[in-house]
């Protein structure tokens, strides 16, 4: 009896002290909104958290990007390239503080990009050679030309912290920075609290307070957004989004991103150096199947590597990628393959066998190689599936023993996508592009594109560039990614950045 | 009587001493083994920290050359062992390989959440185990005996990842009355907690019915009885400190599935803890947080084990 009592009596305690504090205050109109993603904000260095820094408004650059990927002035009020194309000069906004009150001045904005040179990133892919302050300016000297400077600019890895966001060592431990919301409290990897920067040198954000959680799990995602938890959540899974389209009070939107699930092949591997080995493994690819069943956007089927958001280079005119195993079939047969015993590709007495690499940080990626698996066997070629750490498939490019890898990339990570295109595709290839595939008309039109500000010349090259590797299949374009995000009815102003530079905190506000 | 006091003193010094030793070997096995283990792994460290550290999109060969060099991992395995235990030795645990900052501050900030959970998973796990095992346990065979095993076994056979969400789907989407995610104050305890406590009283409340079965049917339960005790004196006083010994001992061999249980919760519920930390670390190559992770969560286990003997000591009737 005395038990009975004691839990009749101890238990709603703790429930009832806990309903009170988590009880929301519906008088007051909304002043917050708390946004989820799966990435998670580990430090306050931008070399290794940039783009969660980035994104939140933290921190700045010099350069900026509107949602269609122009350029537009940030920390940087102009820039200017001498005639020879070799000295750059940013001019610098006055007036800018940082979150803790001091100025943002020439001499540390060029502090902090020399110390990003010097990280891995996209400042070490681009022929600089010094950094410098001049009077409210930052120079930038180069080896060559390279016309897309400002857009590394924008790139997460080169926002500008405060000097007193670095310890003594330099390397920045604090989130303080000169965006729009300062941070009140950090606790990484999951959360991030911010608050509007009242002494924002441009428009002030409408809403007062943000929280940022980061939720690994899809299924977490979702139930944040159903409760409404999470005001706004980025990246559902195929299940999740389906189910947010019916959940009242969220609405659901999906905007098509330039990330393209790839898959890298080895071209210098005996089975698949000729082109038409290549041709005929694209050709057994039912992208419209894995579009539709696997990630549900049946529009995601690439029918050629550069998504059509990726503006002036997605080229309309290139003939789309087939399915045809028929066709794949005969071009295997003259390579002088023929069927063996176990329905696997024979010649010279070698099965076609190949490893696939790939890693299940994206769930779909394991789930599109065991369709790849299904799909190249009625073809005739075996594929093992290696599911590890992504780190495996830069190590097997360079010791050379990786054969094929799937992968999603990002072509936009700066908003001029030269920098990813020329560092995958230029002379040489690249861990996550061509591997043992040189291709001088393409080198050499890569290189005109980083280094010419001509939008003719860029357009040409361009095109040399896309039809080369539809031809060539150095990378096999599978489907092209959508960004999926839930939006809590009544908040407004949401923006989604197809370059997933900014969650657009600062032009939010709440419905009367 | 002082002879009493000044023998209970030494035991329970005895013990301490005993615990004390045991924490010094625990720390430098955990520490020698989960350096070998991590080693051991196949891959190349620098190419998963450089991973951990830039992301996916940022990471390729030369970011993993630049990690090798700045981390020594060129240098033979005995040499990096060698000045992790020499750091050890002067209570440094060094710094985490992929974020930079030092080991023991990760630790703090993580082990504070994670203890914060498994404290509210044992004391969940009490208030739901003690009442249903002792009601079960005073009439074997009946009703809520039955049931109780019935639930207990349904209950330890899901996984702590679909109850987290069932629970979540139950009291934070349909009932609105908790938090689904996160931690920003006591109210987003109750549900990791309610999933961990639920899982461990599975068990415990079965292991509170068998202890007091055991002792409701003792001889000396039937001399307190015809000494003239009421039945609810003879259970307070007899039955339920006897009955208590083995239940608390339960308790710390529960602090194994705990471990194993946060690293799940603290995923499912984006809870920033121990366990999400040493999944990640484990990923990354980060031999560092590894060690430093590892090496907590065992002294954290010596520490209990020794809080358990001492309780014990105290409870039990025997040493009274």
């Amino acid at each position: 009896m005395t038990f009975r009592l004691l839990v009749k009596g101890l238990l709603p305690i703790p429930l009832l002290a806990v309903v009170m504090v988590h009880a929301p205050v519906f008088a007051q109109a909304k002043t917050g909104v708390v946004v989820t993603s799966p990435w998670e904000i580990a430090s306050a260095d931008p070399a290794v958290s940039g783009f969660g820094i980035q994104s939140l408004q933290i921190m700045e650059n010099l350069v900026d990007a509107d949602a269609q990927g122009a350029l537009r002035p940030g920390l940087a009020t102009d820039w200017s390239v001498a005639a020879d194309g070799l000295r750059w000069t940013f001019t610098l906004r006055e007036g800018v503080s940082f979150h803790d009150g001091s100025e943002l001045n020439a001499t540390h904005a060029a502090k902090a990009l020399n110390r990003s040179l010097e990280q891995p990133g996209v400042l070490a892919k681009a022929p600089i050679t010094r950094i410098s302050a001049d009077q409210g300016a930052v120079i930038f000297e180069l080896e060559r030309a390279f016309a897309s400077l400002p857009s590394l600019l924008a790139h997460a890895t080169t926002v500008i912290p405060a000097p007193s966001a670095s310890d003594a060592e330099g390397v920045p431990t604090k989130l303080i920075g000169t965006g729009p919301f300062r941070v009140t409290e950090f606790s990484p990897p999951q959360a991030v609290e911010m608050a509007r920067f009242d002494d924002y040198w441009g428009k002030a954000p409408m809403i007062e307070t943000a929280s940022y959680l980061a939720a690994g799990r899809a299924e977490t995602r979702a139930l944040l957004a159903e409760s409404g938890d999470a005001d706004l959540v980025f990246t559902l899974d195929p299940a999740g989004f389906a189910r947010l389209g019916d959940v009242k009070g969220v609405d659901t939107i999906a905007v098509p991103i330039p990330r393209v699930v790839t898959l890298k092949v080895n071209a210098s591997h005996p089975f698949l150096n000729d082109p038409r080995a290549r041709k005929a493994l694209s050709l057994a690819i039912d992208r419209a199947g894995i579009a539709t069943a696997i990630t549900r956007f049946p529009e995601g089927a690439a029918t050629q590597l550069f998504p059509p958001v990726l503006l002036g280079w997605h080229d309309e005119m290139l003939e789309p990628l087939q399915t045809d195993p028929n066709i794949s079939q005969a071009l295997l047969a003259e390579l002088g393959w023929s069927m063996g015993d176990d329905n696997i590709l024979v010649r010279d007495g070698e099965r076609f066998t190949l490893e696939l690499r790939t890693f299940p940080d994206r769930p779909e990626l394991p789930l599109i190689a065991a369709a790849l698996q299904d799909q190249w066997r009625a073809i005739g070629v075996e594929l093992e599936v290696n599911v590890s750490s992504y780190s495996i498939i830069p190590e097997g490019h360079k010791d050379g023993t990786l054969e094929v890898a799937l992968y999603a990339r990002n072509y936009a990570l700066t908003p001029d996508p030269i920098g990813t295109v020329l560092q995958d595709f230029g002379a040489g290839g690249g861990d996550w592009g061509a591997m043992g595939w040189e291709n001088e008309p393409v080198a050499e039109a890569l290189e005109t594109i980083a280094a010419s500000a001509d939008e003719n010349q860029r357009a040409k090259a361009i095109s040399i560039v896309a039809k080369e590797l539809q031809a060539g299949l150095p990378v096999i374009p599978i489907v092209w990614y959508q960004h999926t995000v839930s939006i809590a009815n009544g908040l407004q102003g949401v923006i989604i950045d197809p370059l997933q530079r900014s969650y657009g905190l600062s032009e939010l506000f709440w419905a009367e | 009587m002082r002879e009493r006091i000044g023998l209970t003193a030494r035991s329970v010094l005895a013990i301490i001493a005993g615990r004390g030793m045991q924490a010094l070997v625990v720390a430098l096995v955990v520490g020698i083994v989960s350096f070998i283990m991590m080693h051991a792994l196949p891959g190349d460290a620098a190419y998963r920290i450089a991973a951990g550290r830039y992301g996916y999109d940022m990471m390729d060969a030369a970011s993993a050359e630049a990690v090798r060099l700045e981390l020594g991992l060129d240098r033979a395995w005995w040499i990096q062992l060698g000045s992790w235990l020499g750091e050890l030795a002067t209570f440094d645990l060094g710094r985490s390989h992929v974020y930079g900052s030092p080991v023991i501050d990760e630790v703090a900030t993580q082990l504070k959440y994670s203890l914060l959970l498994a404290g509210g998973a044992v004391v969940t796990s009490l208030l739901i185990a003690l009442p249903v095992g002792v009601t079960a346990g005073m009439s074997p065979g009946g009703a809520v005996d039955r049931l109780s095993l019935a639930v207990s076994i349904f209950l330890r056979a899901i996984p702590a990842f679909a109850l987290g969400i069932v629970l979540v789907l139950l009291f934070a989407v349909q009932l609105g009355l908790f938090p689904v995610a996160g931690f920003r104050g006591p109210e987003h305890l109750i549900l990791p907690s309610l999933t961990l406590g639920l899982g461990l009283a599975a068990v415990s409340s079965r292991v509170v019915r068998d202890a007091v079965a055991d002792a409701m049917s003792a001889e000396w339960r039937l001399f307190a009885r015809t000494k003239g005790l009421t039945a609810r004196r003879a259970l307070i006083n007899h039955v339920m400190r006897n009955a208590s010994l083995p239940v608390v001992a339960y308790v710390g061999v529960q602090g194994a599935y705990l471990i194993e249980g946060v690293v799940i919760v603290e995923t499912v519920f984006a809870f920033p803890g121990i366990g999400h930390a040493l999944v990640h670390a484990i990923f990354g190559r980060d031999v560092a947080m590894v060690q430093g992770t590892a090496l907590a969560l065992g002294l954290i286990y010596v520490g209990l084990n020794l809080c358990i003997d001492l309780t014990c000591r105290i409870i039990d009737p025997r040493s009274a």
